[in-house]
């Protein structure tokens, strides 16, 4: 797909964002938002998902014969809903069921409400990169081709758990895995280096055995020329690692540039200034 | 003459170890991870046998969680293993998140609960984790009480569809159930029939709740001695059926009060048919190092306890 389609899809995708969040006033757009161009590049150009005869996805939750896709940081869920609903996996009307009562959507994603696209839950963090590694070994025992992907933040990292599997992944030769940290520099707290710094993440990934690759995540080409150059170094006996510079609310001037859209929700009349800068490409839910 | 006999003692961990050996012939979706403890898990036949099915995760066991979660997702059935201690307590977000709340055919295979571990102390000895397993929903508890039953329920588990926490031990215990046994999870075993009291035992108790009933018997007094194997399932019909012909209960467990078997009787009880009731486990305490038999004297879970219970719990009847 060329990038300028896919530049229309992440609009869409962040308007959908915006206005999930705004409607039931709570959720997380900063993130979600920083990592749009991210999943819009994976989840339409770079993997290879099942479908039917007419080109429709298909959701099957053991995921043989497909790439999979796991989101460790699932606070960032109005993204994730919204690249699924968009590439068919569930009606694009059911994101106005985001965080509301008996809705599949829930606060953070869960395969518990069988929500098509969804294989495990995350929210509490960390965990997300494991899952990732076992199924990237479900996929070699059964000699299934496909790549593994796993997207963490960065504020993730001071988890413990990441850095056994940082360990494990390479020991174990898991070279079909392509994991992303969404390096936006922020977290709850503050920035990232007051918080707890997290320093050179390259560095700590090489020197655990990743190869380990840098992009600029809200830069659809570079986004799209890095994810392939990923799937190249697949399968050459190291998990790949991709830093992602990207800007936390990237899409939306005001959201910009601080931790202070982490998790809070826009009101009526911010929505409509985040929208103005947003394309409709697609039809609002 | 004693009901029930024995010609070996064996470890229960060594069932599992026999039945993970008959998985890895028998069943090529079983696969086994372990966090450093190969040995103590009685894994080297699974492992010579089946070398691709099986991951070595060092000591973290957060990531065999999340990697045994991630494998149960493309379609295999993963052992995940180590002590109790540190497959429970220590990973309980993990198996919250990523095996229960995500439904996952998950098998947390734990060996060295309880005191029985021994010399290593407190530490080591859990003595919650029924409680703590049996807390997630969904999740299956099981803790067998001797070598032959450990092995049945190592294969019955992985037949069974969901998460399931199996829970063993290191010493050796008298082995008297049969070596061909098929096990039913959520199934009861009515072990000998009595109307003065209801002995309900899971794990290494079971043993020294035969060894009760035996005393019992010789001052006159006939116990139903009941094997829950499953905790959760609790099988109710076996309970609410022996209790409606004793009218009271000693529950007897290698665990904690707090949210152990007794516990899980003494709730459904409390609903249906409130009965006097004892309980022979630990009273909120953490253990300590000694030997195992002196840890089991020390901290009242034996057939003396179990014995001075009954009669305790016969005269508030």
């Amino acid at each position: 797909m060329q990038t300028q389609e896919l530049e229309k899809i992440a609009s869409q995708v962040r308007r959908d964002i915006l206005r999930m969040v705004h409607g039931c006033q709570s959720g997380h757009p900063g993130g979600s938002l920083g990592c749009t161009d991210l999943l819009v590049e994976l989840f339409f150009n770079a993997m290879n998902l099942k479908t039917d005869s007419s080109g429709n996805v298909i959701f099957q939750m053991d995921g043989k014969g497909e790439d999979v896709f796991y989101l460790s940081n699932g606070h960032i869920s109005p993204l994730i809903y919204s690249v699924l609903a968009r590439r068919g996996y569930f009606p694009v009307a059911e994101m106005a069921s985001f965080r509301k009562i008996n809705t599949r959507l829930q606060g953070h994603p869960t395969p518990h409400e069988h929500l098509e696209g969804i294989r495990i839950a995350s929210g509490s963090l960390g965990q997300g990169l494991s899952v990732a590694i076992g199924t990237a070994q479900a996929k070699k025992l059964a000699q299934d081709q496909s790549i593994v992907y796993c997207l963490m933040g960065d504020g993730e990292q001071n988890e413990g758990q990441v850095w056994e599997a940082a360990m494990y992944a390479p020991h174990h030769q898991v070279d079909n895995l392509i994991a992303f940290i969404d390096v936006n520099g922020q977290q709850i707290d503050g920035p990232t280096a007051k918080v707890m710094n997290n320093r050179d993440l390259g560095e700590k990934y090489k020197a655990f055995g990743w190869e380990v690759l840098h992009m600029n995540g809200n830069n659809a080409a570079d986004v799209q020329q890095t994810v392939a150059k990923a799937k190249e170094l697949s399968g050459k006996g190291s998990p790949i690692m991709v830093l992602m510079q990207t800007e936390m609310g990237a899409g939306v001037d005001f959201m910009m540039g601080s931790h202070k859209w982490h998790g809070v929700a826009p009101n009526d009349q911010q929505l409509a200034d985040a929208l103005v800068q947003l394309t409709e490409t697609l039809g609002d839910y | 003459m004693a009901q029930y006999t024995f010609e070996t003692k064996k470890d229960t961990r060594s069932g599992f170890g026999a039945g993970m050996e008959y998985l890895s012939l028998n069943n090529p979706k079983v696969v086994a991870l372990c966090a450093d403890l190969i040995g103590s898990l009685k894994l080297e036949a699974f492992i010579k046998n089946s070398p691709e099915r099986f991951f070595q995760t060092g000591i973290a066991e957060a990531n065999m969680i999340g990697i045994a979660a991630g494998l149960a997702v493309g379609g295999y059935i993963p052992f995940a293993t180590t002590f109790a201690n540190f497959g429970t307590g220590r990973v309980y977000d993990q198996i919250r998140q990523s095996v229960a709340y995500s439904s996952k055919n998950v098998k947390i295979a734990c060996s060295h609960a309880g005191l029985t571990l021994g010399e290593d102390g407190a530490t080591h000895q859990i003595l919650e984790d029924i409680g703590l397993m049996k807390m997630l929903p969904g999740m299956v508890v099981i803790n067998p009480c001797d070598y032959n039953q450990t092995k049945a329920a190592t294969i019955a588990v992985a037949e069974y569809e969901g998460p399931v926490y199996l829970r063993f031990g290191r010493p050796v215990v008298p082995v008297f159930t049969p070596d061909n046994q098929v096990f039913e999870i959520g199934k009861a075993i009515h072990l000998m029939e009595g109307a003065d009291v209801s002995i309900f035992a899971t794990g290494h108790l079971v043993w020294e709740s035969i060894l009760a009933a035996e005393i019992l018997k010789e001052k006159g007094i006939h116990a139903d001695v009941i094997n829950i194997h499953t905790i959760k399932p609790l099988d109710t019909n076996s309970v609410l059926k022996s209790v409606l012909k004793t009218g009271c209960v000693v529950s007897a467990e290698e665990h904690q009060y707090n949210g152990g078997l007794g516990d899980s009787i003494a709730q459904f009880l409390a609903m249906n048919r409130p009965s006097p009731m004892e309980f022979v486990g630990v009273n909120d305490s953490f253990g300590e190092s000694g030997k195992p038999a002196e840890l089991m004297e020390k901290y009242g879970l034996n057939a003396a306890s179990i014995v001075e219970k009954a009669l305790k719990v016969i005269a508030r009847k």
